[in-house]
């Protein structure tokens, strides 16, 4: 597994030496940023209008904040997901630096995991960045945290499951643009899949609707952490990198 | 060191590499040279473990290419056609890198990215960005690469292409000073590289071997005997060519005499002698004393570039035949 270490480093390397990873940074603290001031906005506008009204409703942080902030959260990543992988494989193709690994003496695998591991740490400092904004609701509140480290955990494997397919996508072409392309398209159809189960409830739209991925987040949210979920993730995880490391058997036998 | 046994790679359309053999022994210069599309890079793919051959085996320092891959990945360096490296990384952070992937560590890392720097002459850009650097530092970091491991092999494709004049004679001086420690295939398709630097010649051509041999041997092969071109003038204005031919051919050591050209009253004459025979000043006397005026008299050595071409396409080798016989009639 040293290997898998010395690409991964050398995968984050490239990221943090080139724009790449600060502007992903910017913008995901910017869109959650906003998110953020409009969700506390809202919630100090509804605590007002009860105390107007005399109502005491029970208010929570983690239901009315954390929770569909998170939500958000799993929504934007999708977004985020093919400007990490799409040069993780389809760059070294291209400039031929693929020869270098496949000539060294290290295994695919190891190459592969490699990889993964460096887009699934910049995606977990993506978060980092977000949870700064959390930092205040415990400053000024008293949220729980443990669902909220549950929640992080869920963004964490189901980015986990959709990087390892967009590594995957990486490896079928040396153009950057269609492998972000194809992934954004697959993110963009894994989420949206659930609405099947909104019309239909026959096997195969149960079948759909349980394919995406933003359906299995929803316990995550809600701070339960259901073995349930957690194995559909990593199974997406394992199928992923599975493939890719066919994919990467099947490069050497065509070229 | 290195064995290919009837080594092929075949595409759903096209037979790349057809069962080629050879082999190159240890610490030998090998050039391997054959026209664009040959099959060249294909080879080293192969022998790299890059590409998986379709049949046939090659081994490097006795460990096949297929059931040990990694052992023969320890023992190779290779300088892909395009130098593999980042251009978002540094050179010495680059070296330090590939250093890693061949398996080396602390201490003894550090002490072999000095070394390449030093060997390979980039040691003023170890902190520039490989993405910055000319074609010539580019192709020397790839060699650096190559060498970083200290592998037993080295296979360079083609590592003097789209280089200038002054690097590639750089490149070639940094390969010869290599050969004492490794063994190295190197692929081009320039043949004065391959007379310059190499001892041994492998020659394909659309995939399959053409032949394999010494440098000096596939000249004198290619030659037959050793051959001097003569040109004689006659002084009174008129050549009578039979006569000449005659005269030379009393010459001691002629085995043929060729008239290959005649203009006016000078002609010019392919005289071949036998094997070991110095026969150029017994043909300059018998020609001066026979009242001839000698204007020229030089060995007709072949150079590489006209085997190269005898042997991987006919057209040339073929032209000269008939040239040789419509100036006999």
């Amino acid at each position: 597994m040293r290997n898998a270490w010395i690409i991964c480093w050398k995968e984050l390397g490239s990221y943090f030496v080139s724009p790449v990873a600060y502007l992903l940074l910017t913008m995901f603290g910017l869109i959650f940023g906003f998110f953020f001031w409009n969700a506390l906005g809202i919630f100090v506008i509804e605590g007002m209008e009860m105390q107007m009204r005399g109502q005491m409703f029970p208010m929570n942080l983690n239901e009315q904040i954390i929770r569909p902030l998170l939500q958000n959260v799993s929504v934007i990543g999708l977004f985020f997901i093919p400007m990490i992988t799409m040069r993780l494989f389809a760059e070294e193709k291209r400039t031929g630096t693929i020869e270098l690994l496949a000539t060294s003496p290290i295994g695919d695998l190891e190459i592969i995991v490699g990889k993964w591991l460096a887009a699934v740490v910049l995606y977990s400092g993506l978060l980092l960045f977000t949870a700064l904004n959390f930092v205040f609701l415990f400053k000024y509140g008293n949220p729980d945290w443990k669902p909220l480290a549950v929640g992080y955990l869920g963004l964490v494997l189901q980015a986990g499951a959709l990087l390892a397919i967009g590594t995957f996508i990486s490896t079928l072409t040396k153009n950057q643009i269609i492998a972000g392309a194809a992934t954004f398209g697959v993110c963009l159809l894994l989420w949206v899949l659930e609405w099947v189960g909104g019309y239909e409830s026959a096997t195969w739209a149960r079948v759909l609707s349980y394919m995406s991925v933003i359906t299995h987040f929803e316990s995550f949210g809600r701070g339960v952490l259901d073995s349930k979920d957690a194995i559909f993730y990593l199974t997406v995880i394992f199928l992923g990198l599975f493939f890719t490391a066919r994919s990467m058997e099947s490069l050497r036998w065509r070229s | 060191m290195i064995t290919a046994k009837q080594l092929t790679k075949r595409y759903p359309r096209t037979v790349a590499v057809d069962e080629i053999s050879f082999e190159v022994a240890k610490g030998q210069i090998v050039g391997f040279l054959g026209p664009n599309g040959a099959g060249k890079t294909t080879t080293m793919r192969m022998l790299t473990c890059f590409l998986p051959p379709s049949a046939g085996t090659a081994s490097v320092a006795g460990f096949d290419v297929l059931e040990h891959p990694f052992e023969v990945k320890k023992r190779i360096g290779y300088l892909p056609e395009a130098p593999p490296i980042y251009p978002e990384m540094e050179t010495a952070e680059y070296l330090k890198f590939v250093g890693k992937l061949k398996g080396l560590s602390g201490a003894d890392l550090k002490k072999r990215v000095d070394y390449v720097c030093d060997r390979c002459a980039v040691g003023e850009v170890k902190n520039k960005l490989l993405g910055k650097l000319s074609k010539g530092y580019r192709q020397r970091v790839g060699l650096a690469q190559a060498i970083i491991h200290n592998p037993d092999v080295l296979i360079l494709d083609e590592p003097t292409a789209a280089l200038d004049p002054k690097q590639i004679n750089e490149t070639r001086d940094l390969i010869k000073s290599l050969a004492g420690d490794h063994t190295i295939i190197l692929s081009t398709h320039i043949l004065p590289e391959v007379e310059q630097t190499c001892e041994q010649v492998i020659i394909i051509n659309k995939g399959k071997l053409v032949a394999t041999d010494s440098v000096r041997n596939l000249q004198a092969r290619a030659r037959g005997a050793e051959s001097v071109l003569v040109e004689i003038a006659g002084r009174s204005g008129s050549l009578e060519v039979p006569i000449v031919q005659h005269k030379l051919e009393q010459v001691s050591g002629v085995s043929r005499v060729l008239c290959k050209q005649q203009v006016d009253s000078r002609a010019l004459f392919e005289v071949e002698s036998q094997k070991g025979r110095l026969v150029r000043g017994d043909l300059a006397r018998a020609v001066v004393e026979s009242g001839w005026d000698l204007n020229e008299l030089r060995p007709a050595a072949m150079s590489l570039e006209e085997i190269f071409l005898q042997l991987t396409g006919n057209e040339s080798g073929e032209t000269e035949n008939a040239a040789t016989k419509e100036s006999q009639r």
